[in-house]
């Protein structure tokens, strides 16, 4: 792959491109879906993509295509030059310098499985099978499903660039997960559970993930609408995990050049309560979001975000660095699209209190599963969105609710937190303890 | 551009008409219940323009082929961007594989009925048009769009445009093609006052050539609303929370129907049993005023197909007619499973995923009321005119969707602007509490995307003025 990244290079060079980098991707997919038992849906799949952005002087232009014919990667070049050729030139577009590229040797991450792939669709398929029957035993409530899904995917990424960077890494990933249905009195819920990995034998096992998707549908059964007010609201760990995506978007290099974020000009205040400190770190072995150099060619490392609730880091590529005056964070990434930004392996660093703990402090109080919607303004951080979860009474968790919305803004909000969980799980590229929020405005009846 | 789907791919990767044959016929017919070989080609371009210039561009070339054997309710899918015989034939081999146990039948024949549309031929496909008039077309969007406040900061005015070849055939002898062009003019304004900062948008398109955006400086108007939004957010104060009466804006609000009744209507649901609408056929979900349509054949919308994406022309079909529900969106699988006819639905992002239940252009049809007067019938409550996002949980019914421009009304008046807030409801029961429609139906401008399963497919909406009596707002206001 690196060769035909040389050779693309080579030919962009010589059709006027000053300056080039070039991505490309080659990946094997195979999915399984069962229902009730039955095989519902079984996906193969093989994909490539080879992209190109060339610079001539400080006008840039993207390509990608599909298609690795020689006919089609000579076309691919033309089309980049000659849209560079009418971009307004940009001063400060171009490469990193060359003497902040990552040097060999790249780190191993260990983001391959060599041998976890070896499954026949057999057996692939009665993971899926045994996952969702374990949903269906669970309970006698458990009535219909979406069905239990395996999939894996392998691929192989190389990048490189006119000024000498090279490198090319594989990865693996495994999933399982199961959507059952529950019902009772004519209401049905559905709910899933899932788990992901780089590692096939580090999948949980499919019983296991089954179990918890059938709790968590079972659990919603019986939701209602609560009265209007203002309480405190926990957050599980995966709807704790989308507040710190929202907060990386609004540190992104792209949102804060234009303006369009409500971490503008907030670096080294704070944006949080001191309890908070949230980290991204690429180097993490095995990490669903690492990678061995970043998507310029430059070494991976741990960024601290926030740190004791101070704003310590943007996140931000070479270009979006010089559009604010600081240096790139290592945090470009590239896909067949382009260039952009985006996090690693991003979470809330964990504290002392048990998830039970944060629950028995509150007396009245919104305890959230699911966020759904997208009403998160990354410019004002005003927040609004659907929630399902449970109740908080006296310190326990009452009864299931639903069509509420909880609102306030993200700033607000991450100065309101007021406990962290001990529970900080890497289960997912974002992960984040438990987090109890003092006050947000819950809206029902 | 290109006048026949099947020359196209006869020419550009030696697919015959019998070689496809040959590769159906042998690999799948006879063992499975439909089998079908989906051929794509697509180019698409963006061109974006932030403080002042274009300074990005890129052109993206996609090409592959999906094959896909059923067999009861068994999908093989298989799918390969290189598209060659041999890479064909082995997926074909893999989508039979899942078939293997399944009974042997013949191949069943689909009769479609319909004959495929002629909805967008263009002249000039939008991809085609002269790069420099699309780099002008920005700079005018700019231009407009800065000169309409001095508050306005900062400009970000994208085009894309791409087309689509397709060709579906099927062992039953069936092939079809079609040519899809789609562009969008996207505008995205900041202004800020005195450090506060705020966020206005707004576009669209179709199936369109380019000199859509140039009728009657349709450009401009895109950049002014854009601007005029971000202008207003400026002075929004906190929205209400709890339960009011909402009146919603004609056009683009019609994402209301989209998910409190659009997704739990596609046949994949109802035949599982998922979907708070199953079994519902023929009763009452929503006022008598409503009736609520999904029409593929509106010429040059966004939505629309001559055909989709498993060769079935498109339809207008009734979803909900005057309260009752009357139908489901079909593909071929769900369609057969439930011993019903194919509605056109079936549609797919790209030939790297299988065919699903889709909608296409989704609204209620217009009513008696003056928007006005529907206004003026609110003591208080919230007018919401403009939207981002929404989704909907299938099973429970729950759906949210997020106003991004919305004011109070006040004994009957509209007043304040209001900070964007999500609005819930249950989608059997919300369309019952629908009090009032206005006789002012449009279509939205042409922006909608539609995610389903990982899936995203351009879509559009439509809805006249109407009155909802009590629906959540999602505010801070107490």
């Amino acid at each position: 792959m690196l060769d035909l990244l040389a050779d693309l290079l080579t030919r962009a060079t010589t059709k006027g491109a000053t300056a080039a980098d070039a991505f490309v991707v080659e990946a094997q997919a195979f999915s399984a879906l069962v229902r009730l038992g039955q095989v519902d849906t079984v996906k193969h799949a093989r994909e490539q993509r080879l992209a190109l952005r060339v610079f001539v002087g400080q006008s840039v232009a993207a390509a990608s295509t599909s298609d690795l014919s020689r006919e089609s990667v000579g076309r691919l070049v033309e089309d980049a030059v000659s849209l560079a050729r009418i971009t307004s030139p940009d001063e400060l577009a171009g490469l990193p310098d060359a003497a902040e590229l990552a040097h060999p040797p790249l780190p191993d991450l260990d983001l391959a499985d060599p041998t976890g792939h070896d499954l026949s669709p057999e057996e692939k398929i009665d993971l899926a099978r045994r996952a969702e029957q374990a949903a269906l035993d669970f309970d006698p409530r458990i009535t219909n499903s979406e069905g239990g899904d395996f999939s894996d995917h392998r691929a192989c990424y190389a990048y490189a660039t006119t000024h000498g960077f090279a490198g090319e890494y594989r990865a693996s990933s495994f999933s399982l997960s199961v959507a059952p249905v529950a019902a009772s009195g004519g209401e049905m819920q559905r709910d899933a559970w899932y788990h992901v990995t780089r590692k096939r034998v580090a999948l949980d096992p499919p019983e296991e993930i089954g179990r918890k998707a059938a709790e968590r549908a079972l659990r919603r059964l019986g939701g209602r609408s609560v009265k209007t007010a203002e309480v405190p609201v926990i957050f599980d760990r995966e709807t704790a995990a989308s507040l710190l995506r929202h907060l990386a978007g609004a540190a992104s290099g792209p949102s804060l050049y234009r303006g369009a974020s409500f971490l503008l000009d907030r670096l080294g205040q704070s944006v949080a309560a001191p309890s908070v400190t949230i980290v991204d770190d690429a180097t993490r072995p095995g990490g669903l979001g690492s990678r061995p150099f970043d998507g310029e060619g430059l070494s991976v490392r741990r960024t601290v975000l926030v740190d004791k609730g101070v704003l310590a880091s943007y996140l931000l590529d070479t270009y979006t660095g010089r559009k604010l005056g600081l240096p790139s964070t290592h945090h470009a990434a590239r896909d067949g699209s382009g260039v952009s930004v985006s996090t690693t392996n991003l979470y809330l660093a964990a504290g002392e209190s048990s998830p039970e703990a944060l629950i028995r402090s509150v007396t009245q109080g919104l305890y959230v599963t699911e966020l759904i919607g997208f009403g998160v303004n990354g410019v004002t951080g005003d927040y609004s969105r659907g929630v399902v979860g449970l109740w908080i009474e006296n310190g326990e968790l009452a009864y299931p609710v639903e069509e509420i919305t909880i609102a306030g803004n993200l700033l607000d909000m991450f100065h309101a937190v007021e406990g962290v969980g001990n529970d900080l799980v890497f289960r997912d590229r974002t992960a984040s303890p438990t987090l109890l929020i003092g006050r947000m405005v819950v809206a029902g009846s | 551009m290109l006048a026949h789907p099947e020359r196209f791919f006869e020419d550009r990767f030696g697919l015959t008409p019998s070689a496809m044959e040959r590769l159906l016929g042998s690999s799948l017919a006879g063992r499975v219940d439909h089998a079908d070989l989906y051929l794509e080609y697509r180019v698409s371009e963006a061109l974006v323009l932030e403080e002042g210039a274009v300074k990005k561009a890129s052109r993206h070339l996609s090409q592959g082929a999906g094959v896909r054997a059923q067999s009861g309710e068994r999908t093989g899918y298989a799918h390969t961007d290189e598209i060659s015989l041999p890479n064909l034939e082995e997926a074909a081999r893999q989508a039979r594989a899942i078939a293997a146990h399944a009974r042997t039948s013949a191949v069943v024949s689909i009769d479609r009925g319909r004959q495929p549309h002629d909805l967008y031929s263009l002249a000039e496909p939008p991809l085609a048009a002269d790069l420099g008039r699309k780099l002008e077309l920005l700079r005018s969007v700019d231009a407009a769009a800065r000169a309409w406040d001095p508050r306005v900061r900062q400009v970000i005015a994208s085009l894309g445009s791409e087309e689509v070849v397709v060709l579906i055939a099927t062992p039953s002898g069936l092939t079809v093609g079609d040519v899809r062009p789609l562009t969008r003019l996207n505008v995205t304004v900041i202004a800020e006052d005195g450090g506060r900062r705020e966020i206005g948008s707004h576009g669209g398109g179709g199936r369109v050539p380019l000199d859509f955006f140039l009728e009657a400086e349709r450009w401009r108007r895109f950049a002014t609303e854009a601007a005029r939004q971000a202008v207003l957010n400026l002075a929004a104060v906190d929205a209400p929370a709890g339960t009011l009466t909402v009146v919603l804006g004609p056009g683009w609000p019609g994402i209301l129907l989209h998910e409190a009744v659009g997704h739990g209507l596609e046949g994949d649901f109802n035949r599982k049993g998922t979907s708070a609408f199953s079994g519902r056929l023929g009763q009452k979900v929503a006022s008598e005023l409503v009736t609520v349509v999904d029409d593929g054949t509106l010429a040059n919308r966004r939505g629309s197909l001559n055909v989709d994406d498993e060769g079935t022309a498109t339809g207008r079909n009734v979803l909900i007619e005057n309260g009752i529900l009357r139908g489901y969106l079909q593909d071929l699988l769900n369609a057969r499973l439930m011993g019903m006819e194919p509605t056109g639905n079936g549609r797919r992002e790209s030939f790297a995923h299988p065919p699903m239940p889709r909608m296409t252009n989704t609204f209620m049809l217009a009513g008696q009321d003056d928007p006005e007067e529907i206004i003026r019938s609110v003591p208080r409550g919230l007018y919401a005119v403009n939207f981002g996002g929404g989704q909907v949980d299938i099973t429970s019914g729950k759906f949210v969707f997020s106003a991004s421009e919305a004011y109070l009304i006040e004994d009957g008046r509209v007043t304040a602007p209001v900070k964007g807030a999500t609005l819930i409801g249950n989608g059997p029961e919300a369309l019952t509490r629908i009090s009032r429609v206005g006789n002012d139906l449009q279509l939205d401008e042409g922006v909608g995307t539609c995610g389903k399963d990982g899936q995203s497919v351009p879509v559009g909406v439509g809805l006249p003025t109407i009155r909802i009596d009590g629906m959540t707002v999602g505010g801070t206001q107490v």
